[in-house]
């Protein structure tokens, strides 16, 4: 106990906080020790002091001034490896006293988040389905895959594109690379530009982010490619307008406006401009085909566009197109992975349930 | 060897950026904050160039061929032309002021004067046409034509007058039914998409780092 808590003591008027120790804060980086505390029940009391001490000093040094509710404070400015003791002060407005110091305790940095293990063990599961089902997929080349109107309607759309002898237009998102759902369009981009090749449609890709540009100006010209019309790619096809959101709405409504595609592919991440694009695109008659994971901008492609990719299918779209079994294999086990999550769901619910009931008492 | 790389690459980095979730050690996170914050900006920099080169070469072909509008690109070309040159030499503000003097009398055009005078009030009036956007598709969605929509049509109305002093008036536990609306039916859909694209998510991540899915790569 050191002088000015003995002084406090004597002057007794609020007693100190009780229980306080320190220790490592766990799992995570370094450098943090956490300090907890109970705290006296006085009305008087108006907050705490915090201190800290390291081994060799002989001063005290006050980290924090905690409220009066306050039953903790992480010390986040220590050094990994020193050791530290603390004590924590109970104010009232004419009275303080200390709590004895702490053990010293050490902060130190770990290597594995243990708070992190659902996560890992769930992602090990699912991966596990998902990869079982690919390598099936290797031997049974005839899975059957449930239909997404949505891609059945992507020949439909561009042949009639073709018909009219209008182009394509396929706007990417309005996110940047590090989105899957862009990587997924990026996907889909690929097959539907082997198609605009194949039937020698036009394809406009405008896009908002240029290393999404980039990637997707790589695609179209590979796709073309590989459709066996390398000729028939022009660097004009992808381009990049504006990384700002509303000027590339804008842009993508003039060119709705000016070109007149006969179809609109929308598919990607988008926000607040997906219904500015969508209701642009209705109004000039255009076949839309619309796929996001954005839940709050899905509602306005439904009610906007001719078919929507909500969510999952918007991921499995490029293997739907591709046929591709190995790909296939991968939609599958998506299904049976969200049969699983249903079932622990229904399972977590009764055990829920049962636990409520009298009955567990006997058992 | 063209194709491998990538995917070694991918593979990778993947699997690096995946780690610092489960390593909270801070010699890994400062690894992973150095590749977020400095090597994605450089490449992120380079980008733009090529990005800047394709409006170019867009309008360029545009004002070459002389396809309809072609004088637009003009206009295009130019204020970019002219607000790189203000953004480079002009200084951002009267207080940061650059090489070039940007203000004639007391009117400024740095490039954040212009920028708030001209890109924000444009980007205000486009964002502000999505009121009336909302209010087409509303009415388009709302047409009672089949089963779900006629469903969809109800639990709108009950929402909106649920979330107004009349509907309490009309009704009184209306406001808690629109509430339970929103958190009950409407939370479990919307769960339901999120477990479904999440999954999604773990699919293409894994096909991508494995090669499977080569997509991103131009094609098989």
């Amino acid at each position: 106990m050191t002088f000015l808590s003995f002084v406090v003591l004597l002057l007794g008027s609020i007693a100190p906080p009780g229980s306080v120790s320190a220790g490592d804060v766990p799992n995570d980086g370094g450098g943090s020790i956490l300090v907890t505390w109970t705290a006296p029940a006085d009305p008087a009391l108006t907050g705490f002091e915090v201190l800290r001490q390291t081994e060799k000093a002989t001063a005290w040094e006050t980290l924090a001034s905690p409220g009066r509710r306050a039953t903790r404070y992480t010390d986040d400015a220590a050094t990994d490896g020193v050791r530290y003791r603390y004590e924590v002060i109970a104010e009232s407005d004419s009275a303080s006293a200390a709590s004895t110091p702490t053990a010293f305790a050490v902060a130190s940095a770990q290597w594995f988040d243990m708070n992190t293990v659902p996560a890992l063990v769930g992602t090990v599961v699912l991966s596990f389905i998902l990869l079982y089902f690919i390598s099936r997929a290797r031997k049974d080349k005839n899975l059957f895959i449930r239909r997404i109107s949505g891609l059945d309607a992507v020949d439909e759309a561009l042949g009639r594109a073709t018909e009219m002898g209008r182009p394509t237009l396929y706007v990417p998102g309005t996110s940047t690379i590090g989105d899957v759902a862009t990587i997924a369009s990026l996907n889909i981009l690929g097959e539907v530009a082997k198609k605009t090749a194949k039937f020698g449609t036009p394809l406009i890709v405008p896009n908002t982010d240029p290393i999404v540009y980039t990637v997707a100006r790589e695609i179209v010209k590979e796709a073309y490619t590989t459709a066996g019309r390398p000729d028939a790619f022009t660097p004009d096809i992808v381009f990049f307008v504006t990384d700002q959101q509303f000027a590339f709405a804008a842009a993508v409504d003039g060119i709705m406006t000016r070109e007149k595609p006969a179809t609109n592919f929308l598919v990607g991440m988008f926000y607040a401009e997906a219904l500015i694009m969508a209701e642009t695109g209705a109004s000039t008659g255009a076949v839309q085909i619309a796929g996001t994971d954005a839940v709050s901008q899905l509602p306005f492609f439904i009610t906007a566009c001719d078919y929507t990719l909500i969510g999952e299918e918007l991921y499995a779209a490029s293997a739907y197109l591709s046929r591709e079994p190995l790909l296939l294999g991968g939609i599958k086990g998506q299904d049976y992975s969200k049969a699983l999550i249903v079932g622990v769901i229904v399972l977590g619910t009764l055990l829920a349930l049962l636990a409520g009931l009298p009955v567990l008492k006997y058992l | 060897m063209q194709r491998r790389l990538p995917l070694l690459l991918v593979l990778v980095t993947g699997i690096f950026a995946a780690l610092p979730f489960f390593i909270p050690h801070h010699s890994l996170q400062a690894v992973d904050e150095t590749v977020r914050n400095d090597v994605l900006r450089i490449i992120a920099a380079f980008s733009l160039v090529l990005g800047v080169g394709s409006i170019l070469q867009h309008h360029f072909t545009k004002i070459q061929r002389k396809t309809s509008n072609w004088q637009y690109s003009w206009i295009t070309v130019v204020t970019l032309f002219v607000s790189a040159v203000i953004g480079l030499f002009g200084g951002i503000d009267p207080s940061h002021p650059g090489i070039l003097p940007t203000h004639i009398g007391h009117f400024s055009f740095h490039i954040q004067t212009l920028y708030m005078n001209i890109m924000v009030p444009l980007a205000a009036t486009m964002f502000s046409l999505l009121a009336f956007f909302m209010a087409s598709a509303a009415y388009r969605a709302f047409r009672a034509r089949n089963l779900s929509a006629t469903v969809l049509l109800a639990a709108a109305f009950i929402l909106m007058l649920g979330s107004v002093p009349l509907g309490r008036m009309i009704f009184h536990p209306l406001p808690s039914f629109a509430e339970w609306i929103l958190t009950v039916p409407n939370m479990a859909a919307k769960r339901g998409i999120n477990f479904g694209i999440q999954l999604g998510i773990l699919a293409t991540s894994l096909k991508i780092l494995l090669g499977i899915e080569r997509g991103w790569l131009g094609g098989g």
